[in-house]
């Protein structure tokens, strides 16, 4: 370790004005401060000065994510080497497979860890994609703009590939996330002033920009050629004229066209969708470790969760002879598409979500109320989520704005009032 | 009138001054129009006529127009050289004044015509005022054709219509944006002109308030 430190304050003279690299002081900077703790002390009149900063603040977002990354190997290589049985195949084409034989290992559904590695070998080179391609947009900002590297990229990174399917191709990654990090936030003044969600900017252009690859039933298992539909899709899909169909194209045993999935299944994550997003269970886990730090806002949460069970409810009790999707159960769509996901890790994000102690509730609320609306009304977007965290974002300043007015103007009457 | 001036009444709209970029003008249609270059063009050429010869006539009557109607009458004949610059469209080139469709009709509104009318034709001679509203057209046309050349290069492979990316549906490599086909790219394509335009020209950047 002292031989690392001695070499880092080796280089520093190098990165310091005057120095050969100089332009390129956030890159050293960034390296330093995530291997050692910055040695800055306050000056002048002392202030009082938490021990979370930003990097701890994303080191344990990173961690919640634990479960839902370990699921999202796992489950994506479940469903490939489900695919790859139900065609007959034993063998994985191209580099996949020379890993996998590489380590003896073959593609076997009941495997837990041929399903993992299997998953990773898809998992990780987008992880790696979205890390460069985001990370040199994030590089060359705090050249120009000569400021520190950002800490909250390492999440943001981290977020994004969650939300793809596996075989979302590279390039497409790469592209989503720049304009992701450009637009969504750079042209904003960078970290702490993007009032959009980053990772979530980035997969709203992938949506709208390349819908093949995203969305519909191709995509989501990694085999040309086998479909496996969501649940939500499935629903979504129906024609008006099988509208009674309802819950069935979901419950149903596949032998009658059904997906043959039940609510536990989907609760756990054994379904085709988009990687980090299946398992509600790794979501609560995540869920549970960013309200126990502080980290994460209970109170989003829980406006969400209640305001999506409010609206499905209403919804479900109106019923619908043409669209199926209203005959799901409120309680099934806590656990299908990214609605957990969205929930814990998207919603809260403290930059772009509402700070008010009430307007969260709100934030929250109007989130889940048009993520049920989006899913059930318009058969356009099975997936609602992302769209309603975007619009809970863009009404977030908002939202705060008439708390904090409110709050003035209680203050003022209470001063009055006793003066 | 001195050859310098009329080279800043022409140019300067290009870039230094542009409707769009720095005033923020005519917005609406520069986003509904852009998704094809041929449409891009045929309302830029459009735009630029009415603005052009509206100056002139408006700044060749200005001293005769009351103060107090005398938006009514530049309505007037901005509304009668777009009713103009319609019918031509609809008689010679059918196909694309019916993808243009309301957008032809809607010039009037145009916020750069009904501006530099205001702004300029009412205090300067008819001549000037020609050759201000050929520069604001340019100005405008210049933002619209970069705006259109990205939008269906990127949108469809295409440039007025022609393959130029082979698309990968048909065997070639490009696979097409479709955001790019939808109105709200345009926003960020005009937000990037901007951004690009600043950098190069630092004082068009407002102060903070």
């Amino acid at each position: 370790m002292k031989a690392l430190r001695q070499f880092l304050d080796k280089l520093h003279p190098l990165f310091t004005k005057g120095g050969k690299f100089e332009s390129l002081y956030p890159l050293y900077e960034a390296g330093d401060t995530f291997l050692f703790t910055p040695d800055e002390v306050t000056e002048g009149p002392s202030h009082v000065r938490d021990a979370l900063d930003l990097k701890r603040m994303m080191i344990t977002v990173v961690a919640a994510l634990g479960p839902c990354i370990l699921m999202a190997m796992w489950n994506t290589g479940y469903q490939a080497n489900l695919a790859l049985a139900e065609t007959g195949q034993t063998d994985v084409d191209g580099w996949r497979g020379a890993v996998l034989s590489m380590l003896h290992l073959t593609p076997d559904a009941s495997c837990f860890l041929s399903n993992l590695v299997h998953g990773a070998l898809y998992f990780i080179p987008l992880f790696l994609v979205t890390n460069i391609a985001g990370g040199l947009c994030e590089l060359i900002f705090s050249i120009v703009r000569k400021h520190e590297i950002n800490e909250g990229f390492l999440v943001t990174g981290m977020l994004f590939p969650l939300t793809l399917p596996a075989t979302m191709p590279l390039w497409q990654a790469a592209i989503g996330i720049m304009f992701g990090v450009v637009l969504g936030k750079e042209v904003f003044g960078g970290t702490g002033k993007n009032f959009l969600n980053v990772a979530l900017t980035a997969r709203a252009f992938l949506y709208f920009a390349y819908p093949g690859n995203i969305t519909g039933d191709s995509i989501w298992r990694t085999v040309d050629g086998v479909s496996g539909a969501t649940p939500l899709g499935a629903l979504g899909s129906l024609p008006s004229q099988q509208a009674s169909v309802g819950m069935n194209a979901i419950t149903g045993s596949v032998s009658q066209g059904g997906l043959g999935m039940d609510w536990m299944t989907a609760f756990l994550g054994i379904q085709p969708g988009s990687m980090g997003e299946t398992s509600t269970l790794a979501c609560l886990i995540g869920a549970f470790i960013l309200i126990a730090t502080g980290i994460g806002s209970w109170k989003i949460m829980s406006g969400v969760v209640l305001g999506a069970l409010g609206t499905s409810s209403i919804l479900y009790l109106i019923g619908s002879d043409s669209n199926a999707v209203f005959a799901m159960p409120p309680y099934w769509h806590l656990v299908v598409g990214g609605f957990a996901f969205g929930t814990v890790f998207m919603a809260t994000d403290p930059v772009s979500a509402a700070f008010t102690s009430g307007g969260k509730w709100l934030y929250g609320m109007l989130i889940g109320f048009m993520t049920i609306l989006v899913r059930v009304i318009n058969p356009a977007f099975p997936e609602g989520i992302m769209l309603a965290i975007l619009f809970g974002n863009v009404f977030a300043p908002l939202i705060d704005y008439f708390f904090v007015q409110a709050n003035i103007k209680r203050r003022l009457a209470r001063s009055n009032a006793s003066a | 009138m001195s050859q310098s001036k009329i080279k800043d009444v022409l140019l300067s709209p290009i870039f230094a001054n542009n409707p769009i970029a720095l005033q923020v003008l005519g917005i609406c249609s520069a986003l509904a129009v852009t998704s094809k270059m041929q449409t891009t063009v045929t309302m830029a050429v459009a735009v630029t006529l009415v603005v052009a010869f509206s100056n002139a006539i408006i700044a060749a009557i200005r001293n005769f127009i009351p103060n107090s109607i005398r938006i009514i009458v530049q309505m007037t004949v901005i509304a009668s050289l777009v009713i103009v610059v319609d019918q031509i469209l609809k008689a010679f080139l059918p196909e694309i004044a019916k993808t243009l469709s309301v957008f032809v009709g809607l010039i009037i509104t145009n916020c750069i015509v009904m501006g530099r009318a205001e702004a300029f034709a009412m205090k300067n001679d008819w001549w000037t005022s020609f050759l201000d509203g050929i520069g604001n057209g340019l100005g405008y046309s210049v933002l619209l054709v970069c705006v259109g050349i990205v939008r269906e290069l990127t949108g469809a492979g295409q440039l007025f219509g022609i393959q130029v990316l082979p698309l990968a549906t048909d065997g070639g490599w490009y696979v097409p944006n479709g955001l790019m086909l939808l109105p709200p790219s345009a926003f960020f394509l005009i937000g990037t002109f901007i951004w690009i335009l600043r950098t190069f020209d630092p004082s068009q950047v407002e102060k903070d308030s």
